[in-house]
């Protein structure tokens, strides 16, 4: 039987995907350009015994979708950039309490009100250290409709498998651009749920990591008694201002990702077997930076393309071995430089770096990333 | 025979983080026996609270236990009802809490009528930093920042819960323990938003600065200025001046509840 294809926003890409994914509550709070995720999701969670909120505002809906999760319900949230910097706290809360739950950005312009319905990239390094305190991080940043319905589905299994938030964020371009989807055959894609505690509710620690850097999760109400807080806490959940103790957790949630990355990694190469030129680019950017590197092949320079699905945890072993084999790296995004930062840490001077930076509103256009290359050459 | 009150606190979590004196404490006896009365399932039971002194609560009781952000508790525990509509869900924390960086959220959950009882524990001041000024504190009052007496007029928590849309509303002090459990039994029987504001005292960072020479002192006030909302029915306003009205101020049977809403929402787009 041929698969059920549909000509779909990302925006609805996204919510569709969550369904897949399992989520079962969506909190939420009205915001350009993420609104359609809401309005697609309140429709289509009661019909599979989910629960739709739209909440006061940004803060509670973050609020929400923890509780929520505490009690057992895969969870999501869809925002833009004033709406992700004011749900920062709680993010830094689903991190230290170790709550699954996904957050998904749909990038503009900022700072504050920035341009609305325009696209922007700048949230990335928002999505790395917005909130206070050390904490790992998770990010994902699809190109692409199909893309946004596959990557909410992986954040989902990445929340889930390493019980902490996972953010997606797209630009408001492929937010609301409109392609052919063809959607998985349930059980096509993987689909991740929280490991569930093995122990009986009397020998339940909620941070015991004596089995794996991942402790297992109850749900309130399916019969386990325990406490969840954002203090720094033991690993039976209770407040410890124990040095050793708190030092130890704090390591533990940033090794389980980092320990993890080659699970948590995941990128697009294109042509670049043999590039004297990288792009480095994400997001719907990167669609202009493949186009970039057809062109610029044509004009008979050796260019490739360096495309992230996952931006962070950074991809710093990859990027680093291009930067050894190549003559120059450009990085292009929608902001004024954020991510370059990261690939000039990690390329460590072994090649030139470049960027293409556009905050007009605008798509970076195909044009300016040649123009640059020619530059850098 | 003395009231067993250790089987509902979690083994080895006592003392408490509470000043002598802290009317906290009696809330919180009141609390387990109102769960007593109501035959509440701990592993059904979410207590969910924000940030403070009096949000320290749930970590002694033996329950699922949320200790959440500063203001977010009435938003935190709305997730957990909605997500399982079977849980019994009791917020509690302080009036700074849940009236200042937590007031949209209170309002909010008012207006839902969502099945949950919210016990506000209003001693008038932010103690766990020290005496603060909070939307409580008493104009003229002395705070660490109203040094020239408080310029700012006061929330009154039972009526801002009625004005929002809690179907069941309730106050008495730390002064009236009797009274505290009583009111919670019918605030979790109750079903819909109940709010049970609780005055309460802080000699630490109150009483001290407010010409309060004992806790003693602190608690008759409460108890002077309380007066039943039966009794007050037949006083004149003079003699109401400078006093607050307990016991049950407003219950409304009527108003759907939250979650039964939303449970219609599932029926309708399930073709039901």
């Amino acid at each position: 039987m041929a698969k059920k294809v549909a000509l779909l926003q990302g925006n609805e890409a996204c919510a569709l995907g969550a369904v897949y994914a399992g989520a079962k509550f969506f909190g939420g709070y009205p915001i350009t350009p993420s609104t359609e995720v809401a309005e697609v999701l309140s429709a289509e969670l009661p019909k599979v015994g989910g629960k739709f909120i739209q909440m006061e505002d940004e803060i509670g809906a973050m609020a929400a979708i923890i509780g929520a999760s505490l009690t057992g319900a895969k969870s999501i949230t869809a925002t833009s950039g004033p709406g992700v910097s004011l749900k920062q706290e709680l993010i830094g809360y689903a991190c230290i309490a170790e709550t699954p739950c996904v957050i998904i950005n749909v990038m503009r312009g900022g700072p504050s009100t920035g341009m609305p319905t325009g696209p922007g990239q700048s949230d990335v390094m928002q999505a790395r250290w917005g909130t206070h305190g050390d904490h790992a991080a998770i990010a994902l940043v699809p190109n692409s409709c199909q893309e946004i319905f596959e990557e909410t589905v992986r954040a989902f299994n990445l929340s889930e498998k390493y019980r902490m938030p996972v953010q997606v964020l797209f630009d408001e371009i492929v937010g609301h651009m409109r392609e052919r989807i063809v959607f998985p055959e349930p059980g096509e894609l993987e689909i991740i749920d929280r490991q569930p505690p093995s122990v009986s509710p009397a020998d339940y620690k909620p941070y015991d990591s004596s089995k794996g850097q991942v402790p297992p999760l109850a749900a309130f109400g399916s019969g386990y008694k325990f406490h969840v807080t954002g203090l720094n806490k033991a690993d039976d959940g209770f407040p410890t201002t124990k040095a050793e103790l708190v030092d130890a957790e704090e390591r533990r949630q940033i090794d389980k990702v980092m320990d993890n990355v080659d699970d948590i990694l995941k990128n697009e190469e294109y042509l670049t077997d043999d590039a004297e030129v990288i792009i480095w680019a994400y997001g719907s950017t990167s669609r202009s930076a493949r186009y970039a590197v057809n062109k610029l092949r044509e004009d008979g320079i050796k260019a490739g393309l360096f495309r992230p699905l996952t931006i962070w945890p950074f991809p710093e072993a990859r990027t680093a071995e291009l930067a050894k084999q190549c003559k120059a790296i450009i990085v292009a995004e929608m902001n004024l430089g954020q991510m370059i930062y990261e690939v000039e840490r990690v390329s460590k001077g072994d090649c030139a770096i470049g960027g293409v930076f556009r905050v007009d509103g605008e798509p970076i256009n195909p044009g300016q990333i040649v123009d640059k290359v020619k530059e850098v050459l | 025979m003395a009231y067993d009150y250790e089987k509902s606190i979690r083994p080895g979590k006592l003392p408490h983080i509470w000043c002598p004196g802290c009317g906290h404490g009696i809330v919180m006896k009141g609390l387990i026996r109102a769960m007593d009365t109501c035959e509440l399932d701990r592993a059904k039971t979410s207590i969910v609270s924000g940030i403070g002194c009096a949000s320290r609560l749930p970590g002694y009781l033996d329950a699922c236990t949320l200790h959440t952000a500063h203001g977010r508790a009435a938003a935190f525990a709305t997730g957990v009802k909605l997500a399982d509509p079977e849980m019994t869900v009791i917020v509690c924390g302080g009036d700074g809490d849940g009236t200042a960086i937590g007031g949209n959220h209170f309002i909010h959950a008012c207006r839902r009528n969502i099945d949950m009882t919210y016990v506000v524990m209003n001693n008038y001041i932010y103690g766990m930093t020290g005496g603060q000024f909070s939307p409580c504190t008493p104009t003229g009052a002395k705070a660490s920042t109203t040094p020239y007496g408080n310029p700012d007029p006061i929330f009154d928590i039972s009526k801002l819960a009625i004005g929002a849309g809690a179907t069941f509303v309730a106050r008495t002090t730390a002064a009236h323990p009797r009274e505290i459990d009583k009111l919670i039994v019918q605030g979790i029987k109750h079903k819909g938003m109940a709010v049970i504001e609780v005055l309460d005292d802080c000699p630490t960072t109150y009483g001290r600065r407010n010409k309060f020479r004992s806790v003693v002192d602190m608690m008759k006030e409460l108890k002077k200025n309380a007066v039943p909302a039966k009794a007050a029915a037949k006083m004149t306003a003079e003699q109401l001046q400078g006093k607050f009205l307990t016991g049950v101020l407003f219950q409304d049977t009527e108003k759907p509840e939250y979650c039964e809403m939303y449970q219609e929402v599932i029926n309708k787009a399930q073709g039901a």
